[in-house]
């Protein structure tokens, strides 16, 4: 089952920051999901190929032209925080 | 009658006929809005003014006697997860309240070519997680049969608008069961087509490999009609399959001859409320008695559905979610340490509750020491799910069962149990996992009044099959002509 | 202290396709407009979706056959997880367990010892380039900016063994893949601009007491000229054998680090950030289909590829008699020049004479002009036709110079030129080579008769007085062979 410390590590993963309060439902909630998900150790999956897609297409591609970008305005128009030119971010810590 | 009583098939039969105009049309739609709205909830934006101008161009350009598109004139609206160019798409989040993409969704362009009227966007689960709409961080949407229960969801919004007759079509996604358990909860049809049958360019991702953008009704044929302009293939979805989309429309009146339907003994064992499970098997008499062949089908795996549902869903949403960081678009915080703080605040306040136990389970699922166990564990029995249809579609055209085990619940019944809301999606989600199609029909009622949904299931791409056997029920009863009074 | 010293490259190549990876922006440097090659896909835009483009899989595959890579008949793209402000999706579309590429090679000679090293490739493949982050270095706390331009730039990864024994081999093993990478026309490699990068990793394997123990390894990021992977990989080594003297580590003792290179400062600095444990939690991108692909597509590509550098140095050497030098100097600049060169060298017939004229004459007049050799007015053929002539004798290579000199000028008005105005020329300033004895003999008895003086001072020994007579027979017969003439005047005077 999930302790505190896995959801703290997990948290950390997934960038969300959790309260102490939070911490201990995700914990309980997330556990009360994993103890269901032991009912697949039922199931014997040798020689069972993974899923991952379930449309049975391959060799999709698109030729390599060169179609109108959006105007910086628009790419920009969500954005938090700019200065019309850039995204704008906290200092990245890189260099110390 | 009035006007927003009417089908789909009925407004464009009126609107040819010159009985009415788009904009008479839009507009008493738009007076319904106003008039039920308030009590039903299942808008976060209504755009009556461009609406209005859509019908009043369809107007103009049906007198000059141009041809219209086949949804000429037809109101419809959207879940709030598809984009759409110069209008807000929220997923319901506070993380995208404020978001407005700079693109239409491939079906916006497809339902603009076809020239229907776009009424609005429409509550859900918020980014589709959950099955009651109660996880909208922007509105309550409640039931239009009894304003007390939740429309199901996550499509809660687009369901009770068509249910409360706020629209004739609405369009909405499914990734577990999230456009057939809202149609089932309010008494309308929805359907979720094949995986790849429809463009999922422009459906803000939850699960991709799950997600499909399907069509509401007050019909069958409304669906079909619907469904005709959703389907095809779009260059810019690799997933979206190239194939020629039947015309829906026109071959779902007809009866399908010597028709073999599957039933699945397990989906009438535990968990299933009576009253849902004797409307089912009263559904499935009205199909023996116009001879079609009852045949008990296997679908051993299913049972593992919900299961290896949200460890795929999880893992895959925790990776199409990561993308909200407060850094391109959507919600930044305004007080943070620093950069790493920044994210992760943005995102404890940007998202709900919900969506962060599915973020956290899927980071889980995928994280190192764990994915073997869990996701690569749940990809191969997703491929076992997938046999045991494809084994079953081999001896019947279509399954047919219960779309939930309950109808729908109250209010604030399961906000503190996940798991069992989880559990409401254990007929749904199988679909989705076999990449199959799958649609609801009203099917009856509880003795409370509620409505109970019939859920057919066929083999990858026979979605006329599907809506030519859901028809036939539809011909042989009148659950969907009943309308909601509140 | 008896050590090792082992070095394996991580090599990042932008792929020269005119669009992105996955959408339609072009793909462009373009650092001095930020974020105007955007758009839904490469935003990371809810609701958008990739599609491979298929021009950056072909040169992917291209690339992996000539780094002698087995292609994979099956591949799939993953998600990389991991959040930075250049990476708008917060995970890269990248190859995990099944790249489309193998198990490759390339061989190296390394001048310091002589001696031929083969580097074997772990892998090759394909995956999109991040944004760009520009921090603030005022040191004053301002917010780093962000441009996305380059997001969604095909890029190909390319993984060593470490196989790579110093930092001179490792500058050889990436000046020589910058070459095969330009004469493959798969990428432009310019380090500046940072369309060829370069991770270093670095440790040493000290021998003491019969044993044989590693250190730890040290990954030296973003290093952005050949320069500095050479400094930067020498400064790494001398700190790590300092540090064995100083206080032994054996890999595993202490985590893996990661540093970055000053190059102003000449030092490493230690890189904080992403420092965390990575867990990437790769999973397959449902967003995007697998590849499948068949001997005969892998055949295909594998026909478009040209002769590479390593094979034209020995062809050059063993089948034209080229000094490894000059093969050297011909095959460095390039597969057009290069090309240039074996056409003139066909059309003349003779290896040496091409090598000189092109590395030479052909050179200096690329590098007076600043142009390049696909530039140059004196096409191939042209040049391969005035060196026939000098080949066979008749033009010599003054006058070949000539007419050269004059084909250039005539081009100054940016006409190309064509074979037969070398005819013309020839005949305007009668530059035929003079193969007429008769004539020749005629026009030197006519000089020595009008110079009896000088005649006389030649016939008596003193030699220096034989030029002048050369100079009067050469001004009226320009194609003449000045050494030639010399000769009979002497066998004349003298015979």
């Amino acid at each position: 089952m999930l302790t505190r410390e896995d959801v703290e590590k997990v948290a950390g993963l997934a960038r969300l920051k959790l309260t102490e309060e939070e911490i201990s439902e995700m914990a309980d909630k997330l556990s009360q999901v994993i103890s269901y998900v032991t009912v697949l150790d039922e199931v014997d999956v040798s020689n069972v190929e993974p899923m991952a897609h379930v449309a049975d297409v391959a060799n999709i591609f698109r030729e390599d032209a060169v179609r109108e970008s959006l105007p910086r305005e628009a790419a920009l128009d969500n954005a938090p925080k700019s200065d019309g030119k850039y995204f704008l971010v906290p200092q990245i810590l890189e260099n110390a | 009658m009035s006007i927003s009583e009417l089908t789909t098939a009925e407004l464009q039969s009126g609107l040819q006929a010159g009985t009415f105009s788009a904009v008479e049309l839009t507009q008493s739609y738009l007076d319904a809005i106003s008039r039920r709205e308030e009590s039903v909830g299942a808008f976060l934006t209504v755009c009556g003014e461009s609406a209005l101008s859509q019908a009043a161009a369809v107007d103009a350009r049906r007198q000059s006697g141009e041809q219209l598109g086949t949804l000429a004139g037809i109101p419809v609206a959207l879940k709030d997860n598809i984009c759409t160019a110069g209008t807000k798409t929220t997923c319901a989040s506070r993380m995208l309240e404020n978001f407005v993409p700079p693109y239409d969704a491939h079906i916006v362009t497809r339902l603009k070519a076809a020239d229907a009227v776009l009424v609005g966007k429409t509550n859900l689960d918020e980014y589709a997680m959950g099955s009651s709409t109660e996880n909208s961080a922007l509105g309550k949407t409640r039931n239009p049969w009894d304003l007390q229960r939740t429309p199901g969801g996550s499509s809660g919004g687009s369901a009770a608008s068509v249910a409360a007759r706020l629209t004739p079509l609405s369009v909405g996604s499914d990734t577990g069961g999230s456009i057939r358990q809202p149609a089932s909860f309010c008494g309308v049809v929805g359907m979720k087509p094949t995986y790849g049958r429809v463009s999922r360019y422009g459906l803000v991702a939850f699960a991709s490999s799950l997600d499909q953008i399907g069509p509401f009704a007050t019909d069958v044929t409304g669906a079909a009609s619907l469904l005709e302009v959703l389907a095809g293939h779009d260059e810019r979805d690799s997933t979206s399959v190239n194939r020629p989309v039947p015309e829906y429309s026109r071959s779902v009146e007809q009866p399908l001859e010597g028709l073999r339907v599957g039933v699945v003994q397990e989906h009438f064992a535990e968990g299933i409320d009576e009253e849902v499970a004797s409307s089912i098997r009263a559904a499935i008499e009205v199909y023996r008695s116009l001879g079609a062949e009852i045949v008990d089908v296997a679908l051993p795996h299913s049972k593992y559905g919900v299961a290896v549902y949200y460890l795929i869903a999880s893992s895959e949403a925790s990776s199409n979610l990561a993308r909200y960081d407060g850094v391109h678009y959507g919600h930044r915080a305004s007080e943070f340490e620093n950069m790493v703080d920044m994210y992760a605040a943005s995102r404890a306040e940007g998202f709900g509750d919900e969506v962060k136990r599915r973020i956290m389970l899927g980071v889980y699922a995928l994280s190192e020491g764990y994915s073997d166990q869990y996701y690569l564990k749940a990809l191969k029995v997703r491929r076992l799910i997938r046999n045991d249809f494809d084994a079953a579609f081999k001896n019947v055209d279509v399954i047919a069962g219960p779309t939930c085990p309950t109808p729908a619940f109250k209010i604030g019944e399961l906000v503190d149990d996940p798991l069992q809301m989880y559990l409401a999606d254990v007929y749904t989600i199988s679909a989705n996992l076999a990449g199959i199609p799958g649609i609801s029909v009203p099917a009856g009622f509880s003795p409370a009044g509620l409505p109970i949904g019939l859920q057919l299931l066929a083999a990858p791409f026979e979605e006329e099959k599907l809506l030519r056997a859901a028809r036939m029920f539809e011909r042989e009863t009148d659950f969907h002509t009943k309308v909601p009074q509140f | 202290m008896d050590y090792t010293t082992i070095i394996g490259l991580e090599v990042h190549v932008q792929l020269l396709t005119k669009s992105k990876i996955f959408c339609g922006c072009a793909n462009l440097f373009n650092p001095d407009n930020p974020n105007v090659q955007t758009c839904p896909v490469c935003l990371g835009l809810p609701g958008s979706l990739p599609v491979m483009n298929r021009k950056a899989f072909q040169l992917s595959v291209k690339t992996g056959l000539a780094l002698n890579c087995d292609i994979a008949s099956f591949t799939k793209w993953d998600r990389k997880q991991y959040y930075y402000p250049d990476l708008p999706k917060a995970y890269q579309i990248s190859q995990f367990d099944l790249p489309f590429s193998a198990d490759g090679w390339v061989d190296i000679e390394v001048p310091s010892t002589g001696e031929t090293r083969r580097v074997r490739l772990i892998r090759a493949h394909l995956e999109e380039d991040a944004g760009k982050n520009i921090h603030d270095e005022s040191g004053r706390g301002a917010d780093s900016r962000v441009d996305l331009n380059r997001t969604g730039t095909p890029l190909l990864e390319i993984v060593t063994q470490p196989d790579i024994r110093s930092a001179e081999e490792a500058r050889i093993f990436l000046e020589d893949l910058r070459l095969m990478l330009r004469y493959l026309a798969v990428s432009d490699c310019e380090m500046q601009e940072g369309s060829l990068r370069c991770d270093a990793n670095v440790n040493l394997h000290v021998e003491e007491n019969g044993e044989t123990i590693p250190t730890p390894i040290v990954e030296i990021k973003n290093l952005n000229s050949f320069r500095g992977v050479e400094a930067a990989i020498e400064h790494e080594l001398k700190k790590q054998v300092k540090a064995w003297q100083t206080d032994p580590r054996r890999m595993g003792e202490v985590p893996k680090t990661t540093v970055g290179w000053d190059a102003n400062r000449n030092a490493t600095f230690e890189q904080r950030g992403k420092e965390e444990a990575a867990d990437y939690r790769y999973f397959p991108d449902p967003d995007l289909c697998p590849v499948t692909i068949t001997q005969e597509e892998v055949d295909e590509i594998r026909s478009t590829i040209c002769e590479l550098p390593g094979v034209r140095r020995t062809r050059y050497v063993s089948e034209l008699g080229l000094t490894p030098y000059d093969a050297g100097v011909i095959v460095d600049q390039g597969a057009e020049f290069a090309s240039y060169f074996d056409e003139v060298c066909v059309t003349c017939g003779d290896g040496k004479q091409a090598a000189n004229w092109v590395t030479q004459d052909v050179q200096r007049e690329l590098n007076e002009r600043k142009l390049e050799i696909g530039e140059f007015p004196v096409s191939a053929p042209v040049l391969g036709a005035v060196l026939k002539k000098v080949v066979d004798g008749e033009l010599t290579i003054k006058s070949g110079r000539e007419v050269f000199a004059t084909l250039l000028s005539d081009a100054g008005d940016g006409t190309r030129i064509s074979a037969e105005r070398i005819d013309a020329i020839i005949a305007d300033k009668g530059l035929g080579k003079e193969q007429d004895t008769g004539k020749i003999d005629a026009v030197i008895q006519a000089v020595l008769d009008r110079n009896a003086a000088v005649a006389e001072d030649v016939r008596n020994g003193r030699m220096q007085a034989v030029g002048p007579l050369i100079g009067q027979v050469m001004r009226e017969l320009k194609g003449a062979d000045a050494k030639d003439v010399r000769q009979m005047i002497l066998d004349k005077l003298q015979g």
